[in-house]
């Protein structure tokens, strides 16, 4: 796949808004080979997640899911919106890090971090539109007179559309570089600070938000994992949960778009995935300690001995504890190895912790259990896929990855 | 002049009350005219379990009208073809009918959670959906502890099913279909006459009902209230739910968020002031 990065190097030229429209088509055209490894996997799947969103969209939700008049949220909602949101937390921590805190270590991956948050918004948030019945009205809630303030899915989306809004702002410069529209750089990254802010901002109330959407599905969820700390808990859980998507897709970024980072940033990213290796295991540090703190302030020993309370178990000793100790062991040995290792395995426990709320453990007493289709599964590879593509196109042209051309600092 | 002063204080009152706490305490602003909501009571002591009520609620609706036997013990749910159901169940009394529709809370989860306010709890009592505000979330299904609202996953312009107490005909004057189709079993009514008359039922003959009325405080209160013979987890109720209303539960959340707006913008501004030192020559942040 490193054969698709070739012709970068010319393209964050200054082109001085000549002829624009004729740059941007030629943006729009593959560069590099067709036949990658991941393209032959992928262009199947999307092809036939679209011929299935088709029929959703024409025979109903219930023609592709499995979903039920018990269980009204599946795969679509617990993975795709729940965890995919979860997962986009990189971009406020790592902004708040930079901007905020000063941390200058990390700048170098401020842009590809807001670029992944962004897209992961745009398209698992933009996955909520396959799940809705009735989505002609979606705009209800943002124009018109139908808002129902009293709803916490309310606050969320709202939330969501600010936030992509705030993160587009922050990514926005590295869109300007690549038109090369000076002015319009300039303009674009006097407003960096205020975006970020306003995103944190959002983004610790949508993250612990997600998790508020479930404290009225009181008798539903199981109660080893229901609390009223679950928006609490989600948010605490989204900044380990983001930092391990960046230490994870940092890891692939730095292999497949190898020649498109500069000599000076090869160096720095093991003291950045070290860095945000001790950085997650504070906050798991934190939130194991707010799980225990739950748990026994509920009196829950006794689901302890029971299938759901093994399974509670693994979760928590398994994808939770174990990363944490790795994170740490593995900064004092500065293993780099053992901290993917470790961020894979923090990873799995967010999937596992978002659908034990929203999936597993909702409903876990019902007759019926909810497995979703095989046509559920391939419309969120689908999702995830065009996702990738988007990610790519973005990485290949514009000035995430590789430095910004040289006329940045000299307007300055 | 036309408007007395102090009405017009009032109102201004009023009006800027509602437009800073918006919907969430609608409720609760009209103090002068306590509203009096109007709800059903239904007694199973009474309920032969003839299910006319259903067959005049799928008639008055366009549902179809199913021609199940009606088995005891089977607990069938209301569902996206029936608003109304009833059960027949093998007791200590012996079999006891029991009804299951919506509850119309008075303060339902259903309507808290819709963030497009399709799911609305009118001033009359009934808890409506209306299509043309929904969106189709189904976050009323999630939130729901009695699992009333019912989706059509097999339509491609899918409705929400539910009872909605036949509002259209309570607003022009009649009462819901089942009501008026019920020989005894189901009386509609404004909700404190109801519990009145379900405590003199009670009251006068004790061997007959067990002294409850559910609906009367769970979920923070019903319009729907039911009385009968034996406990209630025997009639497939869900007797484990609180007593306190369901949107009480996230509203501490609801009410953080303004906190949160205005305090933690100041703090990120007041940090970024205060490490701004830490820039060294680092002229690149943007």
């Amino acid at each position: 796949m490193k054969s698709l990065n070739n012709p970068v190097v010319t393209i964050a030229r200054d082109n001085d808004g000549k002829s624009v429209l004729r740059f941007l088509a030629g943006e729009l055209k593959p560069k590099g080979k067709w036949l990658t490894p991941f393209n032959i996997i992928s262009i199947p799947v999307i092809i036939l997640g679209l011929v299935l969103i088709v029929i959703r969209f024409w025979k109903g939700i219930g023609s592709i899911t499995n979903l039920s008049q018990d269980i009204p949220w599946g795969l679509w909602i617990g993975f795709d919106v729940v965890t995919g949101v979860a997962f986009a937390g990189g971009a406020y921590v790592i902004t708040f890090m930079v901007y905020i805190l000063k941390m200058n270590r990390y700048h170098s991956i401020v842009r590809v971090t807001v670029l992944n948050g962004f897209l992961a918004y745009v398209f698992y948030a933009g996955a909520l539109l396959l799940d809705l019945g009735r989505p002609w009205n979606v705009i209800n809630p943002i124009i018109g007179n139908s808002f129902g303030t009293s709803s916490v899915l309310f606050l969320v989306a709202w939330h969501f559309l600010l936030y992509m809004l705030a993160e587009l702002i922050e990514f926005s410069p590295a869109i300007a570089e690549w038109l090369g529209a000076k002015r319009a750089r300039k303009i674009l990254s006097g407003m960096t600070l205020a975006a970020v802010i306003f995103g944190i901002t959002l983004s610790t109330l949508h993250q612990s938000g997600l998790g508020a959407l479930f404290l009225m599905a009181k008798e539903k969820i199981h109660p080893l994992w229901y609390s009223e700390f679950i928006p609490l808990m989600f948010l605490v859980s989204s900044v380990f949960a983001g930092l391990s998507m960046v230490i994870f897709e940092g890891s692939i970024s730095h292999k497949v778009f190898f020649n498109q980072i500069s000599e000076k940033n090869h160096k720095a990213q093991k003291g950045i995935i070290s860095g945000l290796s001790k950085i997650c295991a504070g906050a798991m540090f934190a939130y194991l300690f707010l799980q225990v703190l739950v748990f026994i302030h509920g009196k829950r020993w006794e689901y302890l001995d029971t299938p759901m309370g093994y399974w509670y178990l693994t979760e928590i000793a398994g994808f939770v504890l174990i990363p944490m100790i790795l994170f740490f062991y593995s900064y004092r040995r500065q293993n780099i190895l053992m901290i993917r290792i470790a961020a894979i395995l923090t990873m799995l426990g967010v999937i596992l912790n978002r659908l034990n709320v929203t999936v597993i453990g909702f409903r876990w007493d019902a007759p019926v259990h909810y497995v979703p289709t095989w046509m559920e599964i391939v419309v969120t590879l689908t999702v995830i896929f065009t996702e990738i593509w988007i990610f790519r196109w973005v990485i290949n042209r514009m000035p995430v990855l590789r430095e910004s051309p040289s006329w940045v600092n000299k307007v300055k | 002049m036309g408007i007395d002063r102090r009405i017009f204080i009032k109102t201004l009152g009023v009006t800027g009350v509602t437009l800073v706490t918006g919907t969430m305490l609608g409720a609760e602003v009209a103090d002068d005219e306590a509203i009096e909501f109007q709800g059903m009571l239904y007694d199973s002591t009474r309920c032969v379990g003839c299910r006319l009520c259903e067959v005049v609620c799928a008639e008055t609706h366009n549902l179809p009208v199913l021609k199940v036997k009606l088995k005891t013990g089977v607990l069938r749910k209301n569902s996206e073809t029936q608003r109304t159901v009833i059960n027949k169940f093998a007791t200590s009394k012996g079999d006891v009918s029991a009804k299951k529709q919506c509850m119309h809370c008075n303060e339902p989860a259903c309507a808290a959670a819709c963030l497009t306010q399709a799911m609305h709890k009118t001033k009359e009592g009934p808890v409506i959906w209306r299509s043309e505000k929904c969106m189709g979330c189904r976050f009323c299904m999630v939130s729901c502890p009695f699992d009333v609202p019912k989706f059509e996953y097999h339509s491609a312009n899918p409705k929400i099913q539910k009872c909605d107490m036949c509002y259209d005909r309570i607003v022009s004057g009649g009462i819901p279909a089942c009501a008026e189709a019920c020989g005894d079993a189901l009386i509609f009514g404004s909700r404190s006459l109801l519990i009145a008359e379900a405590r003199r039922r009670i009251a006068e003959n004790p061997k007959d009902y067990v002294d409850q009325i559910y609906g009367e405080y769970v979920a923070g209160g019903t319009g729907f209230l039911h009385i009968g013979p034996v406990p209630f987890n025997e009639l497939g109720m869900n007797t484990g739910l609180q007593n306190s209303s369901y949107p009480a539960l996230t509203k501490g959340f609801l009410y953080s968020v303004p906190a949160v707006f205005v305090l933690l913008p100041s703090v990120l501004l007041g940090i970024h002031e205060a490490t701004k030192n830490n820039q060294t020559n680092d002229e690149e942040l943007e």
